[in-house]
């Protein structure tokens, strides 16, 4: 009933379903198809061979912004499969073997919080070697650095795995809240892919109200990663948190929603 | 070896708002033996089992195993087993798999996944997606779930659902063996007919509250059984039957005689020299019993006087109540001597104050004389079963044991159904299902081939042998 037992047991039921290698790889593909775009445009307007409408942008500092789409798109995959870890529990009832096996119920949701740092982490690493790879391959095609040998970009890679691991916790929270798999994937992706960027958008827009936007749980990811093709679009605002503070916010909104739900629906009766 | 933990549930109740769930139960399940836990559908079964198991939390009262809580169990699945039903799975996760995550979290050898897929026979399917499996692979797999850490306690929610014969008698053998062994077995089930062949002590519950505790034996009074008997010469036997001032009643499948045993009947057949074609004990239907337990017409002492009194309205009742005035309209249509009538047991007098011989006797004599809103609710085509003493039960269960003493054979509706149903659905009643329930009650040499399932009309005593 330890703990490390549950988290065997959670990484065993992590490891033996199809869901989590499909997500790998739609998020492989998906970020490097995004890398690969943003190399092709920003390579290409950067070294002339396509004509941009603005000024012409340096070519230094290009790669770590095309590498880092891999968290600033594909920050979702974590997020989701977080969140499936728990609904899916509720979904097919596998809660009830799942609690008679360790009734501490909290230590079961500690398993889970461990291996979602493993599967974010993997995750992680999965997506930046996609958006590296299709990256640094397009730059190359234009004679950008990639600069692959820098230690700004690992720094980089270094802190999107930290990201990515992050957002699985948040979503492992949203699943504890919101314990219904489908609204709690309607509910991600509605969040992810409307409402933060819209409201980050008008945010870059109004003055003073940015001061807010900022603690959004995307914007503290990016800025937890430093360098955002998001940022680096919408350049107007007071800037954004410290790395280390995004890290935090972070960390925060994933112990808020655990918490939340480790005193609610885990305490539920399960039927 | 593991050993059995004495199950105890003191006060234990679950409200839902303003419903009680569950309603003061009080209960204590033995090592050693294997207890059914019955009741219909919505009775509380569940929700009991869930709250022993720690899943539920009770408004008030405890459950315990073994003096603990589910919860301060130190090593939870060595302890306890339990398959509550046989839906909790991922469908895309491998049944060893399946096992492996539960195997991890209680820190027991990955080999064990391999043992007990072989003990519940999924060997073959090991790697197969639970997702493709029928209930009945579920139900061993629910199993093999609950024997992976060898427990002392099995807490099985209806096991047999879903199960073909074979796999029930299977079932049946091997909760015996392990209840053997020492351990407590507890098994839920809304069909008296399926367990009570396994089973040695019985909860019987009845909207969240208990209305039977006791042996199987303890559920019968044993001035109910009668013999029946009947030969080709009927005009003879009921002569003789008259001359010596016994009282019977005629139905379809003979003379049935309370207060005498099959071997007084024969031996005076034998005297007058009166050629028998049949001869045997019958005892009242356990189900019609069971059936007047749960809707609150018999109250039974174990329960401590927690019963739901008889006044009580609830759907069940009209049905059990209403056979109680039948006796007097259908038996002097059906009994062919006259003289017969007045010296027909009434019984009420075997057992005042109780009103369950008279409901036992009119199930079978309602197909003759329908009285307008009188019909029992179960089909109560009697089966004759054996049933084997639990020194019997001990070599195998379902071996196919002939009634040794007279005494020892019960009846059951050859239906099988124990919920309370309207009438109306009693007659229309899917003649497969008759035909399952029946060969799943009877052991293997008493259902013989006639056992069809058009066969099964109410008062038809020809099912058994």
């Amino acid at each position: 009933m330890s703990l490390v037992a549950v988290t065997r047991s959670e990484y065993t039921k992590q490891f033996s379903t199809v869901g989590w290698w499909v997500l790998a790889i739609v998020l492989v593909v998906y970020v490097a198809f995004t890398a690969g775009v943003l190399a092709l445009v920003f390579g290409g307007v950067a070294s002339g061979r396509l004509t941009g409408n603005g000024p012409t942008p340096q070519t230094e500092g290009l790669a770590g912004l095309v590498y880092s789409s891999a968290s600033g798109v594909g920050y979702v995959f974590p997020l989701l499969v977080g969140t499936l870890m728990v609904t899916t529990e509720f979904r097919h009832k596998t809660l009830t073997p799942t609690f008679l096996a360790t009734p501490r119920r909290g230590v079961v949701l500690g398993g889970k919080f461990f291996v979602g740092i493993v599967v974010g982490l993997l995750y992680g690493i999965l997506g930046s070697a996609a958006a590296v790879a299709a990256g640094a391959g397009v730059l190359s095609i234009f004679g950008v650095d990639a600069e692959l040998g820098s230690p700004d970009t690992w720094t980089l890679v270094g802190r999107m795995l930290l990201a990515f691991s992050l957002w699985a916790l948040v979503g492992i929270g949203v699943g504890t809240v919101v314990r219904n798999q489908v609204a709690a994937i309607v509910i991600v992706l509605a969040v992810t892919l409307f409402i933060e960027p819209i409201v980050r958008t008008l945010g870059g827009l109004v003055s003073g109200f940015s001061e807010v936007v900022k603690w959004f749980p995307s914007a503290a990811s990016d800025a937890l990663v430093g360098k955002t093709i998001f940022g680096a679009m919408s350049s107007g605002g007071s800037g954004s948190l410290d790395w280390w503070v995004g890290g935090l916010v972070l960390l925060a909104y994933a112990v808020v929603f655990l918490v939340i739900g480790l005193f609610t629906t885990w305490r539920r009766d399960i039927d | 070896m593991p050993e059995g933990q004495v199950l105890e549930l003191t006060g234990l109740t679950k409200r839902f708002g303003a419903v009680s769930a569950v309603d003061s139960l009080d209960a204590r399940v033995e090592p050693g033996l294997v207890t059914g836990f019955l009741g219909p559908n919505g009775a509380g079964k569940t929700t009991s089992l869930r709250m022993l198991l720690g899943l539920v939390r009770p408004t008030s009262g405890t459950a315990t195993i073994g003096g603990k809580r589910y919860a301060d169990l130190a090593s939870p699945l060595q302890t306890v087993g339990a398959a509550l039903e046989a839906s909790s799975f991922h469908p895309g996760r491998s049944a060893a798999n399946h096992l492996k995550v539960y195997a991890r979290a209680a820190k027991l050898p990955i080999s064990r996944v391999d043992e007990v897929l072989g003990l519940v026979g999924l060997s073959d399917v090991a790697g197969r997606r639970v997702g493709g499996f029928s209930l009945g692979m579920r139900q061993r797999l629910g199993l093999a779930t609950a024997l992976l850490g060898d427990p002392g306690v099995l807490v099985l929610d209806e096991p047999t659902n879903g199960l073909d014969p074979e796999g029930i008698r299977w079932m049946r053998s091997l909760l015996r063996h392990l209840a053997e062994e020492g351990r407590t077995v507890l098994i839920s089930s809304h069909l008296l007919a399926e367990v009570q062949q396994t089973v040695d002590a019985l909860l019987i519950i009845s909207h969240g509250r208990l209305v039977f505790q006791g042996g199987v034996e303890d559920l019968a009074d044993p001035d109910e059984y009668a013999t029946v008997v009947d030969a080709p010469d009927r005009a003879a036997l009921s002569a003789l039957l008259d001359e010596r001032g016994i009282p019977y009643q005629l139905l379809r499948n003979g003379f049935t005689i309370r207060h005498l045993e099959p071997v007084e009947v024969g031996a005076l057949a034998a005297g007058a020299g009166i050629a028998l074609s049949n001869l045997q004990s019958k005892g009242a239907s356990l189900e019609d019993i069971f059936l007047e337990l749960v809707s609150g017409v018999r109250a039974h002492a174990s329960a401590g006087g927690t019963t739901v009194p008889a006044a009580t309205p609830t759907a069940g009742i009209p049905d059990a109540e209403a056979p109680a005035p039948v006796p007097t309209a259908a038996v002097p249509a059906e009994s062919v001597p006259a003289a017969a009538v007045p010296a027909e047991p009434v019984p009420a007098a075997a057992v005042p104050a109780e009103p369950v011989p008279a409901a036992a006797v009119p199930a079978e004599s309602v197909p003759v004389e329908p009285g307008p809103g009188a019909e029992p609710a179960p089909s109560t085509a009697m089966v004759t079963v054996a049933a084997p003493a639990p020194a019997l039960r001990a070599e195998a269960p379902p071996a196919p044991t002939q009634p040794e003493a007279p005494r020892s054979s019960y009846s059951v509706a050859s239906t099988g159904v124990i919920d309370v149903v309207p009438p109306a659905q009693t007659a229309t009643a899917p003649p497969a299902h008759d035909g399952t329930a029946t060969a799943d009650a009877v052991p293997a040499d008493t259902v013989t081939g006639d056992t069809a399932p058009g066969n099964t009309s109410t008062d038809d005593g020809e099912v058994q042998r």
